[in-house]
C-alpha cells in the first residue's frame, strides 16, 4: 500500500514540475505589461524601470522563472501588484471559500447521484429510469451559469428566499453562510450530479448482472442489504474515479460561479488576475488549481485502491 | 455503416436530437433571411419589452430583438463548434497518432504535455489563453480548440495502441509500405468510431465554452449576438425583465442536449462496447 | 417441527415460464421429482435442458419479473415455497436451502473478504453478534478443509486459487446448516483433482449433516459417484428417473442411452458414439417429444404428443412410448 501511494507521488511529480512551466510561461505570454498596469495614467519610464527591477522583470525570462521556482519550492509565490500582500497569503485566505463551495457541490451532486442512479438500475426502462436518463442528460447539458443566472431570478429576486450574491463567513453563522452558499453549490454541482448518476446507473446494472448477487440472494440477504451493501459497494469503485476527473470541472466550474455570485474565492481571484494582468497572482492561482488537480486525483487514486482489494497489494 | 445508422435510427431519443441538430443548421444557414428583425438593430423606442406578438421572446436594454439574436447565435455557436472541434481534431489526432505509432521517447514527452493540459481546468485554460491572443471569435476558436486538442490526442493515441501491433499492420509494414501510408490508410480508419463520437460531444462542450467565456466577457466582442453575450447582459437586467435571461439559456442548453444524446447515441450505435465510458 | 412422513423436498408439476419477444418458452416443464433427508438426487441434462432454472425455481431466484412466471408445487417440509411471501423466503434461502454455484471465480464479492461474506450468514440468520458470526466462519472455513483459517477468513476472493473459491462457496453454503443443498455444477469449472476433493467433500457433508443434496451436472461420472437418484432432463422435461444403479445398468430412454454411450469407459477401445444433432431451440418445441428429432426409435406419434412420465419397473420411471403404459398406446394407435 505504501508503495503503491509512492509511485503515485512519483509519476505526480514531472507532472507538477510541468504545471509551474506552464503557468509561468503563459502567464509571460501574455500582453501588456504588469507594471504598466500598475502605474495607469501616472506611467513614466524611470519609475517603470524601478518597479520592474523591484519585481525581476528586467531579468530574461529563464532566469525568471529559475527564480519564481525556487522561491515556489520555499513558499513563496511573490507579491501581488494589485494589492502588494503576498500571493500565498491572498491564496490561502480565498481557500476556504472554494473548498466549502466544491464540497457543497459534490454532497449535493453524490446526495442525488447515487440514489437516483442505483434507483434507474433497479428500475431499468420504467419511467423512473427515463426520468433519471433525462435529468443525466439535462444536467450535463444546462449551462451552470444560467442555472445559477435562473436561480437568482427565482430564489432571490422572485421570491426574496436567498440573497442573490455576496459571501458571509461562516464565523457569522452556519445559516447565514449556507443561504449564500447553498445556490453556487446546486449551480455548480448539477453537471457532476448527471455525470456521476449516469456512472452509478452503468455500473449498478453491470453488478446486478453479478453472478455473486445471486448468491447474495440465495443465502438469505434481504432486497435492501443486497442492493445497498452487496451491490453499491462494488459499483461505486468505477464511479470513485469519475469523481476525480469533475475535480477539475468542479475548480473550472467554480471561476464562473463564484463571478456569478460574487464569493470572493480562487476562482475569482483568478479571473480578478488575469482581467488586472497581475502576473505573481495569475501564476500563483493557476499553479494553485492545477495542483489541486493532482493532488485531488492522487487521492482519488488511494481511495480507489482502498475501496478495491484487487489493486491493494499490487 | 448500414448496421450503424439503422442502429442510430432507432435510438429515438438520439434521432431527435440529431434532427434538432439539423434544424440548427438550416437555422443558420437561412438566419438572414427568417430572421423578423435586424439583429443589430436598436430600437430605442422599445427596450425591454416583455414578449409579445411583435417581439417573441422581447427585447433587451438596446431594444434589439431577442428572438432575431437567438436565431443568428446559431451561427455563432455552429461555427465555433465547428473551427475549434476541427483544430482539435486535426491537431489532437496527428499528435495522437505520431505519439501512439513511435511509441519510446515521443511519446513520452506528447504523454507528459496532455497529462499537465489536462491539470488546468478547461475554463481557466482558456481564459488564459484568451487573455494572451486577445478577444476576438477568430481568437476564442482557437483557444477552445487548442483546450480539447488533448482529448483527440489521448483517443487517437489509445486507438493506435490498440492496432498497432496487429498482424495487419505487421504485413503492411512488413511489405514496405511507409509509416506515414501506414497511418494514413489503415491506422486512421481504425481509430474513426471512437473520434466521431467525441467530436459529436466536444461540439456541445465548445458551444458551452464559448457561451461561459462570453459570459465572462473574455469571448467574443459585446454586440456580437453570442447566446453567452445576451446571458451576460443580461445580468443586469433580468431584475426587471426576465426574459433576456430565459431564452439565450434555453438556445443553449437545447443546442448542447442535442449534441450530447446524438454523441451518446452514435456511441452505443458505432460500439457498443464504449457505452460505459466517461 | 418437520414432519417425518414428509418428505424433504417435493416438487410437483413445476413450470417455468418466460415471456419473450419470440413468444412463451418454457425453461421448465412440468418437472416433478423428491428429496428424501440425507439423499442426493443428481440432475443430469446438456446446457440449456433447465437444470440450473429448476435449481433457481426451487429458490425463487428466477419468478420476480412480469416476464417471468414460475407454477406448480415446491413442497419444502410440506410447505409449499411457492406461495410463501418473499420476506418468508428470505428466512429459508441459506437456512434452510442452499445453493452452490457453478462458477466459484464470480460467485464471491470481490469487495469483502471471504470470512465476511460466510459471516453474514449466521449474521442475518441467527442474529449472531458479529463477533460469534465471525468465529462460526473462520470454523467453516476449517471445516470445508481450508488451512490456517483464521488468516483465509480476512483475505479475498482473488487472494483464493479455484478450488479454495469452491470451498468457500460451500462454507458459505454450509454456514446456515441447511437441510437441502443445491449444488449447481460445483465441480464444472475446477481441475480434476480439485473435482474429486469437492465431490468428496460434499459426500462427506452429507453423511455428518443428514442434508438432502439436488447435484446439478452434466457429468455422469459425477452422478455416478455420488448419487442416490438420478433424473435426466431433456429440453426443460424429466425424461427418466431412476435409482443410479438401474439407470446405469438398464437406462430406458433412448436419450439416457445415447448419453451413456457417449461416456467413455475404461479399457474400452470402441469409438463413443455421440448423440447426432442439436439440442433443441426451446423457441421452436414441437407438441411431441421434444428428443424426436434424434431419436434412433422415433414413431409418428412422437411428433404429435409429448409422452408422460410413467413407472417401468420399481422406481424407474421414463417418459417414452417404447415402454409401459404409451408402449401399448402407440402400438394401438
Amino acid at each position: 500500500m505504501f508503495a503503491y501511494i509512492l509511485r503515485r507521488l512519483l509519476i505526480a511529480i514531472p507532472v507538477l514540475f510541468g504545471i509551474s512551466v506552464l503557468a509561468f510561461f503563459m502567464v509571460r505570454l501574455v500582453p501588456g505589461d504588469t507594471v504598466t498596469a500598475m502605474l495607469g495614467t501616472n506611467y513614466n519610464e524611470a519609475q517603470a524601470e524601478i518597479l520592474r527591477q523591484k519585481y525581476g522583470l528586467d531579468q530574461s525570462l529563464l532566469v525568471q522563472y529559475g527564480i519564481w521556482i525556487m522561491s515556489v519550492l520555499k513558499g513563496d509565490l511573490g507579491i501581488s501588484s494589485l494589492t502588494n500582500e503576498p500571493v500565498i497569503e491572498i491564496l490561502i485566505n480565498r481557500l476556504p471559500i472554494t473548498l466549502e463551495l466544491t464540497v457543497i457541490s459534490i454532497l449535493f451532486a453524490l446526495l442525488i447521484a447515487i440514489p437516483l442512479g442505483t434507483i434507474a438500475a433497479l428500475k431499468r426502462n420504467t419511467p423512473v429510469d427515463y426520468g433519471a436518463s433525462f435529468f443525466g442528460m439535462f444536467g450535463i447539458s444546462v449551462p451552470n451559469f444560467w442555472l445559477g443566472t435562473l436561480m437568482i431570478l427565482y430564489f432571490s429576486l422572485h421570491l426574496s428566499w436567498l440573497p442573490s450574491s455576496g459571501f458571509v463567513p461562516l464565523s457569522d453563522g452556519i445559516w447565514m453562510n449556507l443561504k449564500t452558499m447553498i445556490m453556487p453549490g446546486i449551480a455548480l454541482g448539477t453537471s457532476v450530479g448527471a455525470v456521476t448518476m449516469r456512472m452509478t446507473r452503468s455500473s449498478m446494472l453491470e453488478v446486478l448482472g453479478e453472478e455473486y448477487m445471486k448468491m447474495a440472494k440465495a443465502k438469505g440477504v434481504t432486497n435492501s442489504r443486497l442492493i445497498w451493501k452487496h451491490g453499491l459497494r462494488n459499483a461505486l469503485v468505477p464511479v470513485v474515479t469519475v469523481l476525480g476527473i469533475q475535480a477539475g470541472y468542479l475548480l473550472g466550474g467554480s471561476i464562473i460561479i463564484e463571478q456569478i455570485f460574487s464569493l470572493p474565492g480562487i476562482g475569482q481571484l483568478a479571473l480578478q488576475a488575469i482581467t488586472n494582468r497581475d502576473y505573481s497572482l495569475l501564476q500563483g492561482a493557476m499553479l494553485f488549481i492545477a495542483s489541486a488537480f493532482v493532488l485531488i486525483n492522487l487521492a482519488v487514486d488511494i481511495i480507489y485502491a482502498l475501496i478495491n482489494p484487487k489493486i491493494r497489494y499490487s | 455503416m448500414k448496421e450503424t445508422w439503422r442502429r442510430f435510427k432507432k435510438n429515438r431519443f438520439a434521432f431527435v436530437g440529431f434532427l434538432f441538430i439539423a434544424l440548427i443548421l438550416v437555422v443558420a444557414i437561412l438566419a438572414k433571411w427568417i430572421v423578423p428583425f435586424d439583429p443589430y438593430y436598436m430600437d430605442t423606442n422599445s427596450t425591454l419589452t416583455a414578449p409579445n406578438s411583435e417581439h417573441w421572446f422581447g427585447t433587451d436594454q438596446f431594444g434589439r430583438d431577442i428572438f432575431s439574436r437567438i436565431l443568428y447565435g446559431t451561427q455563432i455557436s455552429l461555427k465555433v463548434g465547428l473551427i475549434a472541434v476541427g483544430f482539435s481534431l486535426f491537431f489532437g489526432t496527428i499528435i495522437g497518432i505520431v505519439a501512439g505509432y513511435f511509441g519510446g521517447k515521443i511519446d513520452q514527452i506528447l504523454s507528459r504535455i496532455t497529462d499537465v493540459l489536462f491539470s488546468f481546468p478547461d475554463i481557466l485554460l482558456a481564459l488564459v489563453i484568451m487573455a494572451i491572443l486577445g478577444p476576438s471569435l477568430t481568437n476564442l476558436m482557437i483557444a477552445i480548440g487548442i483546450v480539447y486538442t488533448p482529448i483527440f490526442a489521448r483517443i487517437a493515441r489509445g486507438a493506435v495502441l490498440n492496432i498497432r501491433d496487429s498482424l495487419y499492420i505487421e504485413a503492411a509494414r512488413s511489405m514496405g509500405v511507409n509509416s506515414f501510408q501506414i497511418m494514413l490508410r489503415h491506422i486512421l480508419p481504425n481509430s474513426l468510431a471512437p473520434l466521431i463520437v467525441q467530436v459529436t460531444l466536444s461540439f456541445a462542450f465548445a458551444i458551452l465554452a464559448e457561451a461561459a467565456l462570453s459570459f465572462l466577457g473574455l469571448g467574443v466582442s459585446p454586440d456580437t449576438p453570442s447566446w453567452g453575450i445576451m446571458l451576460s447582459e443580461a445580468k443586469d437586467w433580468m431584475e426587471i425583465s426576465w426574459w433576456t435571461a430565459i431564452f439565450p439559456g434555453i438556445a443553449i442548453t437545447l443546442a448542447v442536449l442535442s449534441f450530447n444524446i446524438m454523441g451518446d447515441g452514435l456511441r452505443d450505435a458505432l460500439d457498443p462496447r464504449l457505452k460505459n465510458e466517461r | 417441527m418437520p414432519d417425518v412422513k414428509k418428505p424433504l423436498l417435493e416438487v410437483k408439476s413445476l413450470t417455468t415460464s418466460f415471456r419473450t419477444d419470440r413468444g412463451v418458452v418454457r425453461p421448465v416443464d412440468d418437472v416433478s421429482f423428491t428429496i428424501e433427508y440425507g439423499q442426493i438426487l443428481g440432475i443430469v441434462g446438456e446446457s440449456g435442458s433447465g437444470k440450473s432454472m429448476t435449481s433457481q425455481s426451487i429458490l425463487r431466484l428466477v419468478g420476480n419479473r412480469k416476464s417471468e412466471k414460475v407454477a406448480g408445487e415446491v413442497l419444502f417440509e410440506g410447505q409449499n415455497l411457492l406461495e410463501l411471501k418473499e420476506k418468508q423466503m428470505q428466512k429459508i434461502r441459506g437456512k434452510e436451502i442452499s445453493l452452490i454455484a457453478q462458477d466459484p471465480m464470480t460467485s464471491l464479492n470481490p469487495v469483502y473478504s471471504v470470512g465476511n461474506q460466510i459471516a453474514e450468514v449466521p449474521f442475518i440468520h441467527e442474529k449472531s453478534s458479529k463477533k460469534n458470526s465471525w468465529e462460526k466462519a473462520v470454523a467453516m472455513i476449517k471445516r470445508v478443509g481450508i488451512p490456517s483459517a483464521e488468516v483465509r477468513a480476512t483475505q479475498y476472493p482473488h487472494e483464493f486459487s479455484g478450488g479454495m473459491r469452491q470451498r468457500g462457496v460451500i462454507a458459505m453454503a454450509l454456514a446456515g446448516n441447511p437441510k437441502l443443498l443445491i449444488a449447481d455444477e460445483p465441480t464444472t469449472a475446477l481441475d480434476v483433482t480439485i473435482q474429486a476433493q469437492i465431490l468428496e467433500l460434499i459426500r462427506d457433508l452429507r453423511d455428518e449433516t443428514g442434508a438432502g443434496i439436488m447435484l446439478i451436472t452434466h457429468d455422469l461420472g459425477v452422478v455416478a459417484e455420488l448419487c442416490d437418484q438420478v433424473a435426466v432432463m431433456y429440453a426443460g422435461k424429466i425424461v427418466e428417473k431412476a435409482p443410479v444403479e438401474d439407470l446405469f445398468s438398464e437406462p430406458k430412454h433412448p436419450y439416457t442411452k445415447g448419453l451413456l454411450a457417449s461416456l467413455p469407459k475404461l479399457g474400452d477401445k470402441a469409438r463413443l458414439t455421440p448423440i447426432p444433432g442439436q439440442p433443441p431451440n426451446l423457441h421452436h418445441l414441437s407438441t411431441g417429444c421434444a428428443f424426436a428429432d434424434r431419436c434412433p426409435f422415433v414413431m409418428d406419434v412422437c411428433k404429435v404428443v409429448h409422452p408422460n412420465l410413467q413407472e417401468d419397473g420399481p422406481e424407474h420411471e421414463v417418459a417414452c412410448y417404447l415402454y409401459g403404459e404409451e408402449e401399448r398406446h402407440a402400438n394401438e394407435s
